[in-house]
């Protein structure tokens, strides 16, 4: 590599950015108020075990969820013509133009008890003909302030993040591969199970990786479309320098432990997949 | 693959924080000089001005106003603790002033070059957060109170009680910071807002947490559109909030719970080492002008502190008893007070503790 250097703007922008905030959230939470090294951080970590086990559960959820959609449409998107990829392309990135929170905002209207989708389904006389048939009395279907609406959020925001890197590996697979597969007499739903599938899989663990992590640490999704009822990890660490609770080293405590299980969970994942692909490759 | 892996982790990390980011508080202020008579950077409360008030300052003055807003007493101390910005005008209430008085985080004013202090009510001079009226000049102040949607209500509330009716589960709103939510359930077991007694604390905790189930969602100023909209039936806030949500929505009441309520003051203060402290000098002087106080005061319906900007009000407003209210209600009200720093650190833990609690 003898343009080495190119690659400096980017890692003096690393290092100011990414690994000095980093080593400043180690020494944070490893000190008390007062500056004197301490590990009262970390004692009454276990107090915290709902808001860690709310937001592994809810991001678990929502990247399954976007595996299920993101996958199917990567696949059939990569089958499509020029012209077709790029327009769906387009519309898949269109939303992240706008900021995140406007987009959520939008969605706290839509999800309303009196909301469009209610208002919508009432215009229509749906509620009535669901009454007539339940023998209940709905007059809205109550989803704004619930952990579903929370992991909605999650997957309208971090979508795209699955579909791009699913999309881009399978567009690559060699048309060569496939042919011999089928050469060799594999059905179709073969040819995917044994070769498409396997070399779409580092895709799916970037996908995974790029839904996974910022759901996990999300905050804001749950005060706008959770009522603020369930507490995620983004929210408790956010309430430690700017809410309720003012004490950055408790703060700093709790991301470095969310960082570390982050860590620890996309390591797994990775060795995982390494395998996998081990296999696709014999 | 896994060098890879970890730089994603790393930027998606990365990109987690940002997405979350740019919340309520997002500009950075501004190097002084910029303009010919500088800048003022002025923090204050969501919702809480005519901001055409901003341009006739400029106008007349030819200081550019920097403008950032904050929704929680706690949120707007957070930044300033953090140094995330330099604030030159900040607008707390009473007793986050006091607290930050007593942590040396204010400068003292130079009256002489806030004229307009005189017009001042004497009522609200030399306040309890205030007491030798050093730091703090008067912005707006006003009573908290129940707001209800009387065609979702039957019965006409009186106490706090009716936060806490099962009969409204999934209608209440409640108040998405510590002081303010634990107060509503300190006032309504006949406790003082500024108790230090851990155990009554407690008990105003566990009774939230119980109520936790019936609250649609913590909310500050998000309160507006859900009121106005008709999709909760019950909140806690203030009355000249209410007079705003009621404009839009005409079914919406207030009351005046009978256990007591809150009286509060919002200040006009300059932070410690504040960068433009004559500009910032001028600007409160020219928000408690006649002109900018009755602007303001139309604009968010709170109760002013300006006698002159009192006689310009129409009279049903001037004589509007929740909004200038008399002894009888004043007997009633109290104000926070800050409290000692081991009950401070107390209402943290209790508050992450209803948080965390099931819904």
């Amino acid at each position: 590599m003898k343009n080495k250097w190119l690659a400096a703007p980017y890692v003096v922008w690393m290092a100011i950015f990414v690994v000095a905030p980093l080593v400043l959230v180690v020494v944070f939470a490893f000190t008390g108020q007062d500056g004197s090294l301490t590990l009262n951080n970390f004692s009454n970590m276990g107090t915290y075990v709902p808001a860690f086990r709310n937001s592994f559960v809810l991001a678990f959820v929502a990247t399954a969820i976007c595996i299920l959609i993101g996958y199917p449409l990567a696949y059939f998107l990569s089958r499509e013509s020029l012209m077709v990829r790029k327009v769906a392309m387009m519309l898949i990135m269109l939303p992240m133009w706008m900021n995140f929170l406007l987009r959520t905002y939008a969605w706290m209207s839509i999800l309303d008890d009196n909301g469009l989708i209610n208002q919508f389904l009432s215009a229509i006389g749906f509620f009535n003909l669901w009454n007539s048939i339940f023998g209940t009395n709905l007059t809205f279907f109550h989803m704004i302030n619930t952990q579903g609406a929370i992991v909605l959020g999650m997957v309208y925001n971090f979508l795209p993040f699955m579909v791009l890197p699913i999309f881009s590996v399978i567009d690559k697979i060699d048309p060569k591969v496939i042919e011999a597969a089928q050469d060799l007499g594999a059905n179709s739903s073969m040819v995917f199970r044994k070769v498409i599938f396997p070399l779409s899989l580092p895709g799916v663990l970037s996908g995974v990786t790029m839904v996974f992590i910022p759901s996990v640490s999300t905050f804001a999704l749950s005060r706008l479309l959770g009522g603020a009822k369930t507490l995620l990890l983004g929210d408790l660490i956010e309430m430690q320098f700017l809410g309720n609770a003012y004490n950055p080293h408790l703060g700093s405590a709790i991301a470095l432990v969310m960082m570390m299980i982050v860590l620890v969970l996309m390591a797994l994942m990775n060795r995982f997949g390494e395998g996998e692909e081990g296999v696709a490759v014999l | 693959m896994k060098k890879s892996l970890a730089l994603l982790t790393v930027s998606a990390l990365a990109f987690g924080l940002l997405a979350g980011c740019g919340g309520t508080t997002s500009g950075e202020a501004k190097d002084p000089g910029s303009a010919d008579k500088g800048v003022v950077n002025v923090y204050n409360w969501g919702v809480y001005i005519d901001e055409s008030v901003l341009d006739d300052f400029t106008a007349e003055t030819g200081i550019e106003v920097v403008y950032d807003t904050f929704e929680s007493n706690e949120s707007m101390y957070g930044m300033l603790k953090n140094e995330g910005a330099s604030y030159d005008v900040v607008i707390p209430s009473d007793y986050m002033i006091s607290r930050m008085i007593e942590e040396d985080m204010l400068e003292p004013l130079n009256f002489d070059n806030i004229p307009n202090f005189e017009d001042i009510d004497p009522a609200l001079k030399n306040p309890d957060y205030d007491p030798e009226n050093l730091y703090s000049v008067p912005y707006m102040w006003g009573l908290l109170g129940i707001i209800y949607n009387t065609t979702m209500v039957e019965e006409t509330p009186t106490s706090w009680a009716t936060m806490f009716d099962e009969k409204y589960a999934g209608q209440i709103l409640m108040f998405n910071n510590s002081r303010d939510a634990i107060g509503v359930a300190l006032k309504y077991l006949g406790y003082s807002y500024n108790t230090t007694d851990q155990a009554q604390i407690t008990e105003a905790v566990d009774l939230l947490i119980q109520q936790k189930p019936l609250v649609q969602s913590y909310v500050m100023d998000e309160i507006f559109e859900k009121m106005q909209g008709g999709s909760a039936a019950i909140g806690a806030y203030y009355y000249g909030d209410f007079l705003t949500m009621q404009e839009i929505n005409p079914d919406l009441a207030f009351c005046l719970p009978e256990e007591g309520t809150n009286l509060y003051v919002d200040a006009m203060c300059i932070p410690k080492n504040a960068e433009n402290k004559e500009n910032a000098e001028a600007f409160i002087n020219y928000m408690c002008s006649t002109a900018a106080g009755l602007k303001n005061c139309e604009e968010i319906w709170y109760s002013t502190p300006l006698l002159s900007v009192r006689e310009e009000l129409d009279e049903e407003t001037a004589n509007d008893p929740y909004a200038y209210p008399d002894e009888s209600i004043l007997a009633n009200c109290e104000s926070f007070q800050n409290l000692p720093a081991d009950i401070l650190a107390f209402y943290d833990s209790e508050w992450t503790r209803l948080m965390l609690a099931a819904s």
